[in-house]
């Protein structure tokens, strides 16, 4: 908790870095005070008069003069959902492989896991993304119509609500996903390896099974559940790497979310845009810390909420 | 026989057949990146106007880009790049850490807490979107900027493991008859914390290596990490994919250059970790 509170104030600065980058190329300077970006006002007094800003609930005015907070609620949940499924996806299938090769330690299933999981930690976002990519034009091209879409977010034809649409999104979703998830799933199934390796030889786990709980009832029961408790303090770190793993998705693929929408906005110079990313990724790790603390909580019998 | 323990490492270490393989690949990526060049026909900023995009041969090994430029070259070059921001950022990376670290757990109190917040205060920022938010900042400089902030952004989890360490290294004999001896703090901390920590440093600075790489190579891709005219490995698969499909030879040797030394990298970190510390499980420290 004490973490979590630091954390907190932390974010003022966070925008602060925000407002580093250099000289918006507009050089009218009127313009510039109106966006609060001139570069001859203090950084401090542009800095108070953003914080106030959005202490009120508006993140200011991007460069090409529309709202800050309507272009993030447009681009908020394409990201968010991109990160949700692709963080639920990583951490499941991560700690079900996790555990599974740990119970087999050293059969095969184990050794090829550990194999492509190195790989796949080895191997940036942007490379898994791209080779994703290609395989998916590969297989579009020999199946003669597009099975897996790789731009965009969904096909303009579909654009209302429906089964058809629904489907046409899911195609979308798969590649940017799929590549936000498998460095997760290598991630996560290495530590929960390890920590179920840990687990599977300690007494506890001894005295389970010599009270009469079969192998299954013990490392379900008794097992899992310590196991997993590491995991939930690296998902906290793990969402920054994530959101840094979207903006290479996002660009890649073509998204219209937060990530990409980071990239052209520093390349654009575009001071109160990208501060408002950095002040959404940190409340977004922010909240992950807090839902690791909360889930930790919950599954520990050792921490009590006082 | 008596062993001693650097011995014992080094006997660990080599039964290790992954860690191995590691270190001869690195090695090998390290000839290669620095003794690679002097046996090729063109220079990485060379280029051949008479042989455009053109495939692997026995005349440019990896193939042309679209201006002429000799994909094995400019691999080489990027892979120098990113193996010399990968070590010095290691380097200095941990270094930090490890004063950081030490001198907050071995003081305690109020400097510990105020070095530990300024760590929170950089892990709940993701230290990639601020590297890229500097980015205009070393635009037409030297690199070495890019190799300044990528270490001052990657230090905290280690100082986290150092500080750690060092409160309880505090409380041993050994250091408590130093401190009644009268040893200045700045003598007891780097002749007899930092040492005892060393182990974990080296490990430290081994994955920090891929780490960088890795991070490095991401911003470069997105043209906020090394500069044109210079190349590194991400900046090169940048430049290559958007004709990957047809011309397969303009990324796929970065990118294959890029995998092998993170993997290596990791291999050897993994393999010194099981070395210097048999009993502790893999992975699982933060």
């Amino acid at each position: 908790m004490g973490y979590f509170l630091a954390a907190i104030a932390l974010n003022p600065r966070s925008n602060y870095e925000g407002r580093n980058p250099p000289l918006p190329a507009s050089t009218v300077e009127k313009k510039l005070s109106d966006l609060n970006m001139n570069d001859k006002t203090p950084v401090v007094e542009r800095y108070f008069t953003w914080v106030g800003g959005v202490v009120r609930g508006d993140l200011g005015t991007t460069l090409n003069e529309k709202s800050v907070n309507s272009e993030i609620s447009r681009r908020i949940w394409v990201s968010l959902r991109l990160l949700l499924i692709g963080s639920i996806i990583g951490s499941v299938l991560g700690v079900v492989t996790g555990v599974v090769s740990a119970v087999r330690q050293y059969k095969p299933f184990d050794r090829y896991f550990s194999i492509a999981s190195y790989v796949f930690l080895s191997a940036p976002v942007f490379l898994i993304a791209l080779l994703l990519k290609f395989g998916a034009i590969n297989l579009n091209n020999k199946l003669g119509f597009t099975f897996i879409y790789t731009v965009g977010e969904y096909s303009p034809e579909f654009q209302g609500a429906g089964l058809s649409s629904l489907i046409n999104r899911i195609q979308h979703l798969i590649l940017p996903t799929l590549s936000i998830a498998l460095g997760g799933i290598a991630f996560y199934s290495r530590y929960q390896r390890n920590a179920m390796l840990d687990v599977l030889s300690s007494d506890h786990l001894r005295t389970a099974r010599a009270k009469g709980l079969t192998k299954r009832q013990a490392l379900f029961k008794h097992g899992l559940r310590v196991a997993i408790l590491p995991l939930t303090t690296f998902f906290a770190y793990s969402f920054g790497l994530l959101i840094t793993g979207a903006a290479f998705t996002e660009t890649i693929f073509g998204w219209n979310g937060m990530g990409q929408w980071f990239v052209t906005s520093v390349q654009a110079n575009d001071i109160n845009s990208t501060a408002a990313v950095i002040l959404f990724s940190s409340v977004l790790v922010l909240l992950s810390g807090f839902l690791a603390d909360i889930v930790t909580a919950a599954l520990d019998p050792r921490v009590r909420l006082r | 026989m008596r062993l001693t323990r650097g011995q014992l490492v080094r006997r660990r270490f080599k039964r290790n057949r992954l860690a191995v393989f590691g270190l001869v690949t690195l090695i090998a990526m390290f000839f290669l990146a620095f003794i690679g060049p002097f046996f090729s026909k063109y220079k990485w900023d060379e280029l051949d106007f008479l042989n455009l995009l053109q495939p692997p041969s026995g005349e440019h090994w990896f193939g042309t880009t679209q201006i002429g430029g000799d994909v094995f070259a400019l691999t080489m070059r990027g892979l120098q790049k990113s193996l010399i921001i990968g070590l010095l950022v290691a380097l200095f990376s941990t270094g930090i850490a490890a004063m950081v670290g030490a001198f907050a757990g071995y003081l305690g109190g109020k400097i510990d807490k105020a070095m530990m917040w300024v760590v929170d205060l950089l892990l709940v920022l993701p230290a990639f979107l601020l590297i890229a938010v500097m980015s205009p900042l070393y635009r037409g400089k030297t690199w070495l900027i890019f190799v300044v902030l990528l270490a001052a952004f990657g230090w905290m989890i280690t100082s986290r493991i150092v500080r750690g360490m060092a409160m309880s290294l505090r409380e041993r004999d050994f250091i408590r008859a130093a401190r009644y001896m009268g040893v200045p703090t700045r003598t007891i901390v780097f002749r007899h914390l930092i040492p005892n920590v060393a182990s974990i440093l080296i490990i430290a600075a081994t994955l920090d290596v891929g780490g960088t790489i890795l991070s490095e190579t991401g911003l470069s891709y997105l043209g906020f990490g090394i500069q044109p005219p210079d190349v590194s490995l991400g900046s090169l698969i940048a430049d290559g994919t958007n004709s990957a499909l047809t011309y397969p030879w303009l990324f796929c040797f970065a990118g294959g250059a890029l995998v092998l030394t993170v993997l290596s990298v990791s291999f050897i970190g993994d393999g010194l970790r099981d070395a210097f510390d048999p009993g502790a499980s893999t992975g699982a420290n933060s």
